[in-house]
């Protein structure tokens, strides 16, 4: 073999191999929504959505509270998290400059990557510890550590990507900053902003290490904010680590409606509110 | 916290009082300050979260210093706390996972960014991004349901026929072990470690791909040797990232490692790792110094995940300097 057909080969071969790489990591999404999808749907039912689990051992019963409980706990976090990272994003984007926010940003990206369940270790200590009592509103707060740091870098990433001279002309026609921000660039950027407030939301609507100590988790409806809450990420590990076929039928179930909600959030977000905006 | 005072005080001091006000009328200074005091509260939150990490791992600090990360007796009954068989499971399943997400997720970017057209390179990264909002406990259902069984039956006996005289590849196959946790922290860090790659990679100015071209080069042997090496810290920086990942990833690890504090060299051993100790154990710790000792193991990760994504986030930022990472 000549020395040209022999680069010719592994020009050839390297690159399919890379093209089976990609294939690879593409068919892993289609292997999890095919498992869930397989398992899962099977034991999808209305008393899923409606009921309240049935004791250990007992068949049927839903996971509603469950459900409940996971919107309380992300509204709560939301509530927390997105109006601090809101405008920590808009003093990001547009007051910044200097040492302070480049300081401001850092932290954001390292606490980003702070395992979650750090975060629920930390919820625990401000929350659970002097009150005494696991909550929902325990949970929220874990979770809205997470959401804070990424609320604030999407949302600054957004405006950043507002052209200058859309600034310009509302300061040019007399406005003030803030004006000029509330009238003119967040609506310009509003979209993408939401975007990354969704997911956002998503990512932590899935967490479940955080919630371990936090809210706790709880087979009955919890009275109040007060109480130990469950959330669906919740259930499905304490469903699959149990011992009980029934049970991990409906973790699958639970997965399946999970894991549609997440790709629900995530495709729409992306594709129909910010066509080709940055990714995060 | 004494940061943010710092910081809040020049602009204070520096303009007359009775200005200061008249300034903050017109609205702008209020809503710089507010926006401030916002920004701000990020370092106050992280100011806190170290504090209470280490105010409230004092105890077992205090009591078992250094000693804790190289003893390997964990017997909350009898007070004895030794990390390592925590630390050892942690680096053993982010090894397995980075040595196999590292080629095939760098092997994708390059897929993606060098030689599939932009329209499917961009739908393929957009399942793939998907594919890192999976939350984790589903990654864990699909490991326990799938992964484990497959890796009990065909593959662990067959890389013990095979591959049987390592030490890693020994013993009875239960399933669950080292093995199904790398495995399965592999399929997670994988979507990070292409999305990232593959940016560095397009980021690469397109002159050293016809440069390499035009005095002769094979279209590889151009991205091989000159477009990965000009990218190389944006994809080091990737690694980093999907590194923090997986040593603080807890529930999919959680619900097949199996849970014993062992340390074992074979791969299809069950271990344990720091962030599945403290979601096992710490609803049902009694003792404060256990606790304690639970909380340390928390300020562990979280100084070595910090330290690592620092690293990462300087790699990326310094290789991509346009787009998102910029600062």
């Amino acid at each position: 073999m000549t020395r040209h057909r022999w680069r010719n080969l592994v020009n050839e071969v390297m690159f399919g191999l890379t093209a089976a790489c990609a294939l690879a990591a593409v068919c892993l999404l289609f292997w999890i929504l095919g498992f869930l999808l397989w398992n899962g749907g099977k034991s999808l039912n209305l008393a899923f959505f409606t009921h309240l689990p049935k004791p250990p051992g007992e068949i049927g019963g839903g996971m509603a509270n469950a459900i409940v409980g996971s919107l309380q706990i992300v509204l709560i976090a939301s509530l927390i998290g997105i109006p601090i990272g809101f405008l920590g994003g808009i003093y990001l984007a547009e007051f910044g400059s200097g040492p302070f926010p480049f300081f401001v940003r850092y932290t954001a990206d390292l606490l980003n990557g702070v395992p979650s369940i750090v975060m629920g270790l930390f919820a625990y200590a401000i929350v659970v510890r002097p009150m005494h009592q696991f909550s929902a509103l325990a949970g929220g707060v874990a979770l809205s550590v997470i959401l804070i740091p990424t609320t604030i870098r999407t949302t600054e990433q957004f405006l950043r990507a507002v052209p200058q001279t859309l600034r310009e002309g509302a300061l040019a026609l007399g406005a003030n900053k803030w004006k000029t921000i509330a009238t003119v660039v967040v609506p310009a950027a509003v979209r993408g902003v939401a975007t990354g407030m969704i997911l956002g939301v998503a990512r932590i609507a899935g967490e479940s290490a955080p919630l371990l100590f936090t809210s706790f988790g709880n087979d009955y409806w919890s009275r109040s904010l007060n109480q130990p809450t469950s959330a669906l990420p919740l259930m499905i590990y304490k469903y699959a680590i149990s011992p009980y076929a029934d049970w991990h039928r409906q973790a699958w179930a639970a997965g399946l409606v999970l894991l549609a909600v997440m790709l629900l959030l995530n495709i729409s977000a992306r594709l129909v509110l910010s066509p080709g905006a940055p990714r995060n | 916290m004494e940061g943010t005072a710092d910081l809040l005080e020049p602009g204070l001091h520096e303009s007359s009082k009775p200005a200061f006000l008249s300034r903050l009328r017109s609205g702008d200074e209020a809503a710089h300050l507010i926006t401030l005091i916002f920004a701000a509260s990020i370092l106050l939150i992280a100011a806190w979260l170290v504090f209470e990490l280490f105010d409230s791992s004092v105890e077992a600090r205090h009591k078992f210093g250094w000693a804790f990360f190289f003893t390997s007796k964990w017997n909350p009954v009898s007070g004895q706390f030794g990390a390592l068989p925590f630390i050892y499971g942690t680096v053993v399943t982010s090894a397995v996972a980075l040595l196999l997400s590292v080629p095939l997720g760098v092997g994708a970017a390059i897929f993606l960014s060098e030689l599939a057209p932009p329209r499917i390179s961009d739908a393929l990264t957009f399942i793939i991004e998907l594919l890192a909002a999976v939350p984790s406990v589903i990654y864990g259902v699909v490991a326990m349901f799938a992964l484990v069984p497959l890796l009990r039956d065909p593959i662990q006996p067959f890389l013990n026929r095979t591959l049987g005289f390592l030490p890693i590849f020994q013993g009875p196959s239960y399933g669950v072990g080292f093995l199904a946790a790398g495995l399965i922290l592999a399929i997670m860090v994988v979507p990070f470690i292409i999305s990232i790659s593959r940016e560095s990679l397009l980021a690469v100015p397109n002159e050293q791909r016809e440069g390499a071209l035009a005095v002769g080069a094979t279209r590889w042997e151009s991205t091989w040797q000159v477009v990965v090496p000009y990218a190389r810290l944006g994809i080091i920086g990737s690694i980093f990232l999907a590194l923090a990942r997986a040593l603080g990833e807890t529930m999919a690890v959680t619900m097949v490692i199996g849970n014993t504090p062992h340390i074992l060299t074979s791969l299809f051993a069950t271990g344990y790792t720091i962030p599945a100790v403290i979601a096992n154990e710490f609803t049902e710790a009694t003792e404060d110094i256990h606790l304690s000792a639970l909380v340390e193991l928390g300020l562990v990760l979280f100084l070595l995940t910090i330290v690592i994504n620092g690293l990462a986030r300087l790699m990326v930022l310094a290789t991509t300097r346009r787009g998102t990472t910029q600062s």
